[in-house]
């Protein structure tokens, strides 16, 4: 099986390693990002570094690309020592990488960013015609279908993806690194992106591939390197492989990807929403229209669906960030909130971990610890006449932390900026859950965390609903809508579509539900008169 | 009406190189805000390089020379003053509005000392000065060409020639700024700094080049301003030229046609508040002053630019787009937020 991978791939053993990055120490003050760390990359394979959130991937990234020199350790290409003491000296080097947030300029073309930098000029103006002409080739001979002449901003993140690719190739890069490529797109784009990948692996480029998903992993890497808390865990040939294996080398434990859970036992209605249209601001049709469902207690409801299709929106709504239209009617703990302020829906029964991190969910330039106080500065516990009362604040976050396992340099005073993705996760996490509510939402709330984390997010989210709150659940995840709901609510075009049970439904009609090839009677049981179109 | 045209051609010009200035910094991501206390400064230097230049007997007869000179002069001051702008925003990554506005306050400060401890004067007047043989004229900078057409007498009767300068620099850098390597870097710079990075694009280099030539800009259009507006007296004030610059610059988008666009409106504007008496139209056979004849306090006139500005700016302002990346300090190791 491995020797079948190697002949596709063309992966040549026989000459020294692409990149090896021998023995490389990393210190920061306090910690030890990268201890002895070792990475041998062939030629023409693809490489997997797999690591949870601060495991150390990014810093050994950053040392690859000279960002950052390490205490210890060498780098080698293609056998023989190389010093790489900034980002230039990787590009002469053919290193390349795509990274998780793409280095684009919105408001140039295409062509213009795959060429930014190493612009042809003639008598001193850039000259396109012929870079156009290459960048049309590349784009040909590896499927990386783009538009030139299209702004960054207006087209797809899968085509700002391969424009990021071909902005690698067309530099002669022949080390290619992709930093969390799947986590921004859809499935049918992963798909496609796996194929580009392994059709650069093909043409003798070589791949590293950093990810914590081990689906993917162990769909596109012929090898894998394991990272754990800064330490070298090993490396593993893919196909003598598992994903079990896989995550218990990560997480230094077994992990489950199964939730497990009992039988839901629904009881009181705790939410509901009542024909609840919201405008949309990018096009002329309701982003929301005419949306009602209820949420009871001990049940986690799940709104699944294709990025796009008004789940932003009717949260939005939910939560108080947007108005809706007039007629639309929310109710939370039998009283009607729907002209409340997002404050009084907090105070009285609402939790929101929001879609968006950055943008609802914290104050970046806050501490952690007034982060975990954001909505209950105000409240006694914390406040005493207009004055917070820090230490309280104090306390309660490291509880927070301690409960919730939340990570970071200095514990409650580090700036959450300064934090990983993940851990700023879990700050919201905790936050939310531990305040005082009925009715949790919680929308992606997994996005972009590994493996140990969703499992710990996933189990957190059960025993909530068993101690008998009511969860709403918006994610786009498949896997994540069959493992945890208990009823499924599919949105499509800003409308429920389909209301499916998780036990009798597989991901194969769920999809048709999302994609909007199957649709029921305007979901008969949650709305009356449902005369639509 | 041949008259109009020229005063409004005169009172563009600088509008139209400070608001270009601001472009190249913005551009680069430094939002210069000092571009009203570049102006004083380069117009102080400007017409104190001037005054000095007279001293040498040479330049007595040669105004076009020392004009161009003192332009040259004023350009230097305004590039070396911006330099405390983007010492401040770029090494120490300071607040640029602040930074912007320290500029605005120390300008005419620095001018006006100056002027009263060494010339124990108000103001410098460079209009009138002694010539070869010690009698006070004009310094004559004007071109000036009877017999010309009606529109020829627009563009090259009574005419300055920072007038054909400034056009000329604001044709050049435009096609610059959009379709050279520097340019393309500049604008890059501006947008997603660490996009411009992570392909070998220095940054800091970048927006110092950037605020630089916005410094010099504004410093010329600060003397241009003086030297053909305000009558060659450098006071330590440009009558808030430098913010109107900013806010065409906003109207145009950051764009040099709409720049362009927006400073013969507004140029427009402001002479009409200077020269609205003087405006007839002929009405059988015989010149009507309409304008004087409404009896409006001339107030009124002045004011309208400024109306003008608020009005345009709350109607345009909601599609108009910023560099992305303008005001945020650089900082190579930050994590980026979504």
């Amino acid at each position: 099986m491995d020797n079948n991978a190697a002949a596709e791939r063309n992966i040549r053993t026989d000459i020294p390693y692409a990149i090896e990055m021998s023995h490389i120490t990393k210190e920061f003050p306090g910690i030890i990002a990268n201890d002895d760390i070792t990475l041998q990359l062939r030629r023409g394979e693809i490489h997997a570094l797999l690591g949870e959130n601060g495991a150390g991937k990014s810093t050994l990234m950053s040392v690859l690309f000279g960002l950052y020199q390490p205490e210890k350790g060498k780098i080698f290409k293609d056998g023989k020592e190389v010093k790489i003491n900034n980002p230039n000296d990787a590009n002469e080097l053919g290193i390349g990488m795509v990274h998780q947030h793409f280095k684009l300029v919105e408001v140039f073309s295409v062509l213009d960013n795959i060429i930014l930098g190493t612009e042809p000029t003639k008598m001193g103006f850039v000259s396109e015609k012929a870079a156009r002409k290459r960048v049309m080739e590349l784009s040909n001979s590896y499927g990386l279908n783009v538009d030139p002449d299209a702004l960054v901003e207006d087209i797809t993140v899968g085509m700002q993806q391969r424009t990021e690719i071909l902005k690698m190739l067309y530099r002669n890069n022949n080390i290619l690194i992709f930093d969390e490529p799947t986590a921004v797109l859809t499935p049918q784009e992963i798909a496609e992106l796996i194929q580009i990948i392994k059709g650069l692996a093909r043409e003798g480029k070589s791949i590293l591939f950093i990810s914590h998903k081990l689906t993917e992993i162990m769909e596109v890497a012929d090898r894998c390197t394991v990272l754990r808390k800064g330490k070298y865990v090993g490396t593993v040939n893919i196909a003598d492989t598992t994903k079990e294996e896989l995550s218990n080398m990560m997480v230094g434990r077994d992990v489950k990807f199964v939730v497990d859970k009992e039988e839901a036992k629904p009881s009181d209605v705790v939410f509901e929403v009542d024909h609840l249209t919201v405008k949309s601001k990018i096009h002329k049709k309701n982003a929301v229209n005419d949306v009602s469902f209820k949420v009871r207690r001990g049940e986690i409801v799940c709104i699944a669906g294709i990025d796009g299709n008004g789940q932003s929106e009717l949260v939005y709504a939910i939560t108080g960030l947007e108005k809706p239209e007039p007629g639309s009617k929310i109710v939370l703990d039998g009283e009607d909130v729907t002209k409340k302020s997002v404050r009084y829906r907090n105070t009285h029964g609402m939790s929101h971990i929001p879609e968006d991190r950055h943008k609802h969910g914290l104050v970046l330039d806050y501490t952690l610890e007034q982060n975990t106080v954001l909505q209950r500065y105000f409240e006694k516990e914390f406040q005493k006449s207009g004055f917070i009362r820090f230490g309280r604040v104090r306390e309660y976050s490291e509880l927070l932390i301690d409960k919730y396992d939340i990570r970071s340099g200095m514990g409650p005073v580090t700036i959450v900026k300064n934090m990983s993705g993940g851990n700023q996760q879990k700050i919201i996490i905790g936050r939310e859950m531990d305040r005082e509510h009925d009715l949790l939402i919680a929308v992606q709330p997994t996005r972009g965390l590994d493996v140990g984390a969703i499992e710990f997010i996933h189990e957190n989210i059960v025993a909530l609903r068993d101690s008998g709150k009511a969860v709403l659940l918006v994610s786009l995840e498949l896997e994540e809508v069959m493992n945890l709901s208990d009823r499924i609510l599919v949105m499509y075009e800003g409308e429920i579509v389909g209301e499916l049970d998780p036990r009798k439904t597989n991901p194969q009609e769920l999809g048709l539900y999302m994609s909007g090839a199957k649709r029921d009677k305007a979901g008969a049981d949650h709305a009356e008169g449902g005369e639509r179109q | 009406m041949i008259f109009l045209l020229q005063k409004t051609l005169i009172f563009t010009i600088p509008l139209l190189i400070v608001a270009l200035a601001g472009v190249f910094a913005e551009r680069s991501g430094i939002i210069n805000i000092a571009l009203d206390g570049i102006m004083i400064f380069g117009a102080f230097v400007g017409a104190l390089g001037a005054l000095l230049l007279r001293g040498n007997p040479f330049f007595v007869d040669h105004n076009q020379l020392t004009f161009i000179l003192a332009m040259l002069i004023a350009a230097a001051a305004g590039g070396l003053f911006s330099l405390l702008l983007s010492f401040s925003a770029i090494k120490l990554k300071a607040d640029q509005t602040i930074g912007g506005t320290a500029l605005n306050m120390l300008a005419p400060a620095i001018a006006l000392f100056i002027i009263k401890v060494f010339f124990s004067k108000d103001m410098l007047e460079m209009q009138m000065a002694p010539d070869s043989t010690g009698k006070m004229t004009d310094f004559g900078f004007v071109i000036l060409n009877d017999d010309l057409g009606p529109v020829g007498s627009v563009f090259f009767d009574k005419a300055y020639i920072s007038t054909f300068i400034c056009v000329a620099l604001f044709v050049v850098l435009s096609i610059l700024i959009y379709k050279t390597k520097t340019g393309h870097h500049l604008r890059a710079c501006g947008e997603h700094p660490h996009a411009a990075a992570s392909v070998g694009i220095n940054v800091n280099r970048m927006r110092y080049l950037g605020t630089t030539v916005s410094g010099c800009l504004a410093g010329l259009g600060g003397y241009v301003y003086i030297a053909t507006v305000a009558n060659g007296t450098a006071s330590g004030a440009v009558a808030g030229m430098g913010f109107l610059a900013l806010a065409i610059m906003i109207f145009g988008n950051w764009k040099p046609l709409g720049i362009a666009l927006g400073s013969l409106l507004f140029g427009f504007l402001k002479c009409l508040g200077v020269i609205y008496s003087q405006i007839s139209i002929p009405i059988n056979g015989q010149d009507v002053y309409f304008l004087r004849d409404l009896d409006l306090p001339m107030y009124f006139y002045n004011l309208i630019p400024y109306v003008a500005v608020l009005v345009v700016l709350a109607f345009t302002s909601k599609r108009s787009r910023a560099p992305k990346a303008e005001g945020i300090p650089y900082d190579k190791s930050a994590r980026e937020s979504r």
